[in-house]
């Protein structure tokens, strides 16, 4: 907390990168500046998403053309193919979702909309930074060692992942174990921030209904992470004991019970699907407002939605268990509560739409984004309802169902949100403005294969197509029926997909080298970050001009105001 | 310098004593998750409680007034805190932690003892959560104690006075955890 001293006294006006100039890498690395931290969360994440999509093109290569040497990898082997298919899932969702769009959208936004200089807890930031690093090494790491990757699966059912002699990966389950958890404390020091920065840093005249909904949305996903992972934290603690010294908390031999993992695992696990949703619901907020020339339809529904899907969203967890041998009656407890949570999700998609009606729409690439994100969302959402009903979801247990359904909420959470968030702040985080026609371009590109990987999967799972079979060809009657050219096209979708992703890296590069700066307030929106300079200087504002709050952030199309925006900070 | 928002106050309370209770929050469902899990074992395993038999209640109940004298200081050395007094402050965390080391003591002892007797984490369940659990609430206490050392010397000069709060807070729910852990391990045979 010594070193920002400098920076704000002479860096505001004629040095944009006050934190990160000559001081060299080290500094830069050091730095407890939350934008610093952001963008240290957001190019791991990206580094992580690669390797992560990687692994998808490897697989999905084996499930189309079994046997054949993949291009850039070489011969699948069974074991590899359970390890791939493993750390994908926990490579998107704990080092791609949590870190782009809870932490480093969550330290980049945090601050600068509730106009505070930095986190409340700068060093505890960083410690958070560091920790998360750590893990990464760790989940890394786990994937090279001998006798290879975790292959049990991302939710890591024990036995399968207690006991080596059944896994066959000593090592890399342990290290699976123990990156996950590291994880997770990294996000609890996080979370504590976010929270008591919101709670206590607001600029002066914000009050609890003037934050932007991206805020509290992150926020009350830190809050859920905070309140459901705690659980998993003494389990995980639990499998290493039962991994490394033979304890038997999941072994019945010992007096254990394998389906306490099962409890204790999604008691987080479906918490932690609104932890990630909630941070892109809230950007897709702040866009469609924006593109609309809006005001956001009802405020304090959407507060009190979430924070009804956060409660309901602690009762839901056993709908993952239905064939687990739980107790029937236990099972249609958790239908019910399974079709409740998704009213609230229904109702915010119904507010989308008010705000939106009647708007004077830009098909900016970010709003483009922000509404691929409602339609698809939408799709997952919908069949979501016949996975909560436990008559229809032991059909559709672990088959390709499954997985296009959580593809359909995730894809849209971790993707479309992302680049919804990243396309919007972009001018804000790197001072320059993306190119448009790329950016449609590659949303296109994105989309459209996007629906041709995972509607064919919807097909192949109504088909019975179990998910976990490293080979479909060894089984005559699910390589027949037209089933293999599906996965074929599945397959291809994704090429052009990931191939698409090269549009977006060359518009950041174009980008980059490009002269024009953006300008303060690209996109004439309301909320505080816009009122700085882009990228914001070190403390955000001049210590002694920080800003001052006179209303909520979507006054936008205010009868007889001139401009059609009316910014958080302006007194008239 | 501090960082304007670190001194800001928007809900009246202190940042840093937030802060406290929200890792509060998620240590309660930390320990909460192991407890229910042990609880629902202990319930379907009735002949756990020859394995609990052997605990020692006596020594117990020994740590645990231990354990609650500790927060006593605590609560005083918070008190002289107030009075801005940070030397008296600091030799009551002393105090404290000479508790925590006193009750880490005794629990070495216990621990030698059941585990030269053969009664290993990996003899039965119940042996699994006791060593688990009462290890993990041991973890805590070395890790307040630690904390508390670095507040006592900022104290007995004066600084930081507040934080001497905000781990005596912390002290409480080491505590809290002991008396749930008492009786379940313990006291139920």
């Amino acid at each position: 907390m010594v070193e920002p001293a400098v920076d704000l006294t002479h860096g505001h006006a004629h040095d944009d990168h006050a934190d990160h100039g000559p001081q060299g890498w080290l500094k830069y690395l050091w730095s407890t500046d939350h934008k610093v931290i952001a963008m240290q969360y957001l190019f791991t994440g990206i580094f992580m998403a690669l390797i992560g999509g990687f692994m998808a093109y490897v697989f999905r290569m084996q499930l189309a053309f079994p046997g054949m040497p993949v291009p850039g990898f070489g011969i699948v082997s069974p074991g590899e193919y359970n390890a791939l298919v493993t750390n994908h899932g926990t490579i998107m969702i704990f080092w791609v979702a949590m870190p782009v769009l809870l932490a480093a959208f969550g330290n980049f936004l945090i601050p600068l909309m509730v106009g505070a200089d930095d986190m409340v807890f700068p060093k505890i930031n960083r410690l958070s930074f560091q920790v998360f690093f750590v893990s990464t090494i760790v989940i890394l790491a786990s994937l090279v060692v001998e006798g290879g990757g975790f292959a049990g699966a991302w939710t890591a059912y024990p036995p399968l992942s207690a006991d080596s002699t059944y896994n066959l990966t000593p090592l890399g389950s342990t290290l699976w174990v123990i990156g996950v958890g590291l994880e997770f404390v990294a996000f609890l020091l996080g979370g504590i921030n976010f929270i008591t920065t919101l709670m206590n840093s607001r600029a002066p005249g914000m009050r609890a209904f003037d934050v932007p909904i991206v805020v509290w949305m992150i926020v009350v996903a830190s809050i859920l992470f905070m309140l459901s992972v705690g659980p998993l934290l003494a389990g995980a603690i639990m499998l290493i004991f039962d991994q490394t010294i033979g304890t038997g908390f999941y072994n019945p031999a010992t007096g254990g019970d394998p389906i306490l993992w099962q409890h204790l695992f999604w008691f987080f696990g479906h918490p932690e699907v609104y932890v990630v949703l909630l941070p892109a619901m809230g950007v897709v907020i702040e866009i469609i407002t924006t593109f609309a020339r809006k005001k956001l339809f009802a405020y304090r529904t959407v507060i009190f939605t979430i924070v009804a899907t956060g409660v309901l969203s602690f009762f839901v967890w056993a709908h993952h268990q239905f064939i687990a041998g739980i107790d029937p009656r236990m099972a249609n407890i958790f239908t019910v509560t399974t079709l409740l949570i998704s009213v609230p999700i229904a109702e915010l998609c119904f507010i989308y739409i008010a705000t939106l009606y009647g708007g004077s729409i830009t098909l900016s690439t970010p709003m483009l984004w922000a509404l691929a994100f409602v339609a698809e969302f939408l799709i997952g959402g919908v069949t979501g309802i016949f996975l909560g009903a436990a008559g229809a979801d032991i059909y559709f247990h672990d088959t390709y169902f499954v997985l296009a359904h959580f593809h359909y909420t995730f894809f849209p959470i971790a993707i479309i949100g992302t680049f919804a968030a990243l396309t919007y702040w972009f001018p804000k985080m790197f001072g320059k403005l993306l190119d448009e026609r790329l950016g449609k371009w590659h949303f296109w590109l994105t989309i459209i294969p996007f629906n041709m990987i995972f509607i064919p999967l919807f097909v192949l799972g109504m088909g019975g197509q179990h998910r976990r079979i490293y080979n479909y060809t060894h089984f005559p009657e699910l390589a027949g029926d037209g089933f293999q050219s599906m996965r074929i096209i599945a397959t291809l979708s994704l090429l052009v997909m990931l191939g698409a992703q090269f549009i977006f890296l060359y518009n950041c590069i174009k980008t980059a080298r490009s002269k024009r700066k953006a300008p303060r307030n690209p996109w004439k929106a309301n909320s505080l970050e816009w009122t700085t300079e882009s990228p914001p200087p070190h403390g955000n504002w001049h210590p002694d001009r920080m800003p001052v709050v006179y209303r909520g952030p979507y006054e936008y199309s205010v009868p007889g105001r001139e401009d059609d925006y009316w910014p958080q900070n302006e007194p008239k | 310098m501090r960082p304007i928002a670190t001194t800001r106050a928007a809900t009246g309370t202190e940042t840093g004593k937030l802060a406290v209770w929200w890792v509060l929050a998620s240590e309660v469902v930390i320990f909460g998750g192991l407890l229910a899990s042990y609880v629902m074992f202990r319930l379907g395993h009735p002949e756990w409680a020859d394995a609990a038999a052997v605990t020692n209640t006596y020594i117990g109940a020994f740590n645990t007034w231990v354990l609650l004298t500790s927060s006593l200081t605590a609560v005083l050395a918070h008190q002289a805190a107030e009075r801005g007094d940070g030397k008296k402050a600091a030799r009551f965390l002393y105090m404290t932690i000479f508790g925590a080391a006193v009750f880490l003591g005794v629990k070495t002892y216990e621990w030698w003892y059941e585990i030269s007797h053969g009664y290993t984490i990996t003899s039965n369940g119940f042996w699994a959560f006791y060593y688990t659990a009462a290890g993990l609430h041991a973890f805590h206490v070395i890790a307040g104690a630690v904390i508390m050392a670095f507040v006592a010397r900022d104290a007995a000069r004066g600084r930081e006075l507040h934080r001497v709060e905000l781990i005596g807070i912390y002290w409480h729910f080491v505590d809290i955890v002991w008396i749930f852990l008492f009786p379940l391990l313990y006291i139920a045979k």
